[in-house]
């Protein structure tokens, strides 16, 4: 149906700028691990960019987006504010968390980012009490979630795709099928030829994109926003990528066959798109580097924000574990 | 054979162990996330090489689906296994908790003693590297609490070794706890075939003027805590207790009958944990013999906070473990 649609150039601009903050963020999230700012395991989501970029413009500032460690992405795409994003990467009070949760946590209710698990497929359920919710206050928010593929093998997400079906919650399932789950390559640990045909047993649409083309991402995301914002229930989208960085910093991808890797990087979604937008007209290389420059500069400020920033108080222990005055 | 000199890690002990437990008997068996060697064998190395000598049909890599290692670990005690399932982190244990508590903990009893469930669930926990809220709890006492499961938490790498072997040949199911950063500690090398027993603990260092009863990591931080004291001419023992449940109860209480004074320190939180247990059983049998009340020192009451100065103060430190041991002593 809206196969055809087209986005319109301030969209492809807008998931150009999206997708090129986060790249920037990871790079510089890398370069502060090892200059030992953060001492956390960080998941890189370097190659996944695009998936969030081309959702997140057909969200509203209402609407839900649950994610998981490897979250940045989604939490940038979401519009999450980037001083206290960084803050909260470096434990700093300041963060948005106050620097409880952390980089594996990044959470802001404000910006419709409730939920960020480190448990493999604990976002799924979660997300259809979000959009339960929704439902019955008779807004018109959708709840996107998003899990890799090797969570598609969980308990947690067959139980949470068939009660999404059964209430035709306004949810977005967003599989980012990235190949591997930690160090299992797809076919070893997952039984099913595509995770979109796992739809088929919950009578729900599951739609497979290519999550490296903005283009195909933003149309199929768009169709399911539609679908759930008009009260048709839930999609599964699968969004086939793949991960640059491992499965989390230090990781050296040592069972990913070189020849694959290589591949992958050579196609680059993120070089592809930029050359892509100059060749269709979109955009100048001038443009694009004005949107790189200023998205470098507003992360920089807040890498310096929250470099300067306190680290929460030990009191901060006994505090936010149940409400104020209560006792623990 | 004297192995006394040579060195290890307990990372390498377990590897080890199982090694030696699946030449032994073929009916011991392997499972896991990423545990064979095509995906590395397993995220710490414990599972390093088993695929290889044994076969990837007695050693598995499974999905991301503790539920089903947990389930199909209890379907293969129950038809003559000794399944070895590892779950990657302890709080990944809570997806298999049905499996565990309602299933393995409970078969023998519900079947009047028909069918036993010999395995061993291995998972490692511990504070300390900015995880966060998901991934570092310790969560003994709700396996301890649960009546059919045994508990095991070793400290050195050849208790590692032979509690491991102890678990695997116990014919009810043991929860086997470790810690990550012990896993790179190297100890004294155990030797080969020597089984530690379940339900033993180990006295660390005599002494007569206060117990110190810890487990796990945690027990490295009281053997240093015990050596400040020593240089002010205080002498306590310290137990490691190695296994949670059952309780040594004849070697504490021996120990707290000597000294009169007793601290528990773990990493876990205090309320409602190990020591709680230990305590209210000392109290019971040395009522009015104590000469003060047993103390506790955990984690504080929260989740395990990711910012670096909050995780330093939510783990039981040296400090606390001090403080606590020198109100025991007032
Ligand atoms: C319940 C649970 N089991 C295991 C883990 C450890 N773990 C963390 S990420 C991961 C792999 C997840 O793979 P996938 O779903 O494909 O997401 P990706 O990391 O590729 O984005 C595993 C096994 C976990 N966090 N939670
Ligand atoms: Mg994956």
């Amino acid at each position: 149906m809206s196969e055809t649609q087209q986005p319109s150039k301030a969209v492809l601009l807008d998931i150009y700028r999206i997708a090129t903050l986060i790249k920037r963020a990871d790079d510089r999230f890398i370069e502060l691990i090892k200059a030992g700012q953060i001492a956390s395991p960080y998941y890189s989501p370097r190659g996944q960019e695009l998936i969030p970029a081309a959702i997140s413009v057909n969200l509203k500032a209402s609407d839900y987006v649950v994610t998981t460690y490897r979250g940045i992405h989604d939490q940038l795409a979401k519009g999450i504010p980037l001083k206290p994003f960084v803050a909260e990467l470096l434990g700093r009070a300041t963060g948005t968390c106050k620097g409880k949760g952390g980089p594996m946590h990044v959470t802001h209710v404000a910006s419709g980012l409730p939920v960020t698990t480190g448990i493999v497929g604990a976002g799924l359920p979660i997300a259809n009490g979000l959009a339960w919710a929704s439902q019955l206050k008779g807004t018109d928010q959708v709840t996107v979630v998003n899990f890799g593929d090797g969570a598609s093998n969980i308990g947690a997400f067959h139980e949470a795709l068939n009660l999404a079906a059964v209430w035709k919650l306004p949810v977005l399932f967003v599989c980012q099928n990235n190949g591997y789950a930690e160090h299992t390559k797809y076919e070893y640990g997952t039984g099913a030829a595509t995770i979109a045909d796992r739809a088929i047993g919950y009578g729900i649409p599951g739609v497979e994109v290519d999550g490296n083309d903005a283009v195909a991402m933003w149309q199929a995301a768009s169709a399911a926003v539609a679908r759930a914002r008009a009260g048709e229930g839930p999609t599964l989208l699968e969004a086939n990528t793949f991960r640059f960085r491992g499965h989390l910093m230090g990781d050296d991808s040592h069972y990913i066959a070189k020849d694959e890797m290589a591949a992958a990087i050579a196609a680059d979604p993120l070089p592809r798109f930029r050359a892509w937008l100059i060749a269709q007209g979109h955009a100048s290389d001038g443009q694009l580097s004005d949107i790189e420059a200023t998205n470098a500069a507003a992360f920089e400020e807040a890498v310096e924000y929250a470099l300067a920033s306190p680290y929460p108080d030990v009191s901060e222990l006994a505090k936010d574990v149940v409400a104020e005055g209560a006792q623990a | 054979m004297s192995t006394a000199a040579k060195k290890m890690n307990s990372a390498q002990a377990i590897n080890l162990a199982l090694h030696d437990a699946m030449a032994l008997d073929e009916s011991v068996v392997v499972l896991g996330e990423d545990i064979a060697d095509r995906e590395g064998g397993g995220v710490f190395k414990c599972t390093a090489g088993l695929s290889t000598k044994f076969g990837t049909g007695r050693v598995k890599s499974t999905p991301i689906a503790e539920q089903a290692i947990v389930g199909a670990a209890v379907g293969g005690a129950l038809a003559g296994l000794r399944p070895v399932a590892e779950i990657m982190l302890m709080n990944f244990t809570t997806v298999a908790m049905d499996q565990i508590v309602n299933h393995a903990a409970k078969l023998r009893f519900m079947t009047g003693g028909q069918t036993h469930v010999p395995l061993v669930i291995r998972t490692t926990t511990g504070a300390g590297f900015g995880t966060g809220g998901q991934h570092a709890d310790y969560l003994e006492a709700w396996f301890a609490h649960t009546a059919g499961l045994k508990v095991v938490a070793p400290a050195t790498p050849a208790d590692a070794y032979g509690l491991m072997l102890s678990c695997i040949f116990d014919d009810d199911p043991c929860i086997f706890i470790e810690n990550l950063p012990l896993y790179f500690v190297p100890g004294e090398a155990p030797e080969p075939g020597v089984r530690v027993p379940i339900g033993k603990a180990r006295i660390v260092q005599e002494g007569s003027d206060i117990t110190l009863i810890s487990y796990s990591k945690t027990l490295h931080d009281v053997i240093g805590v015990a050596k400040e004291l020593a240089k002010e001419g205080i002498a306590a023992e310290v137990i490691d207790l190695r296994t949670i449940s059952p309780l040594d109860m004849d070697t504490i209480l021996a120990s707290a009958r000597k000294t009169g004074r007793v601290v528990v320190a773990h990493e876990a939180q205090v309320d409602f944990g190990v020591g709680a247990e230990i305590s209210a059983r000392l109290h019971k049998e040395l009522f009015g013999q104590l000469k003060a009340p047993v103390a506790r020192v955990g984690a504080a009451r929260s989740p395990v906070p990711f910012s670096k100065p909050l995780e330093a103060a939510f783990v039981p430190t040296r400090e606390r473990i001090l403080a606590a041991i020198r109100e025991t002593l007032n």
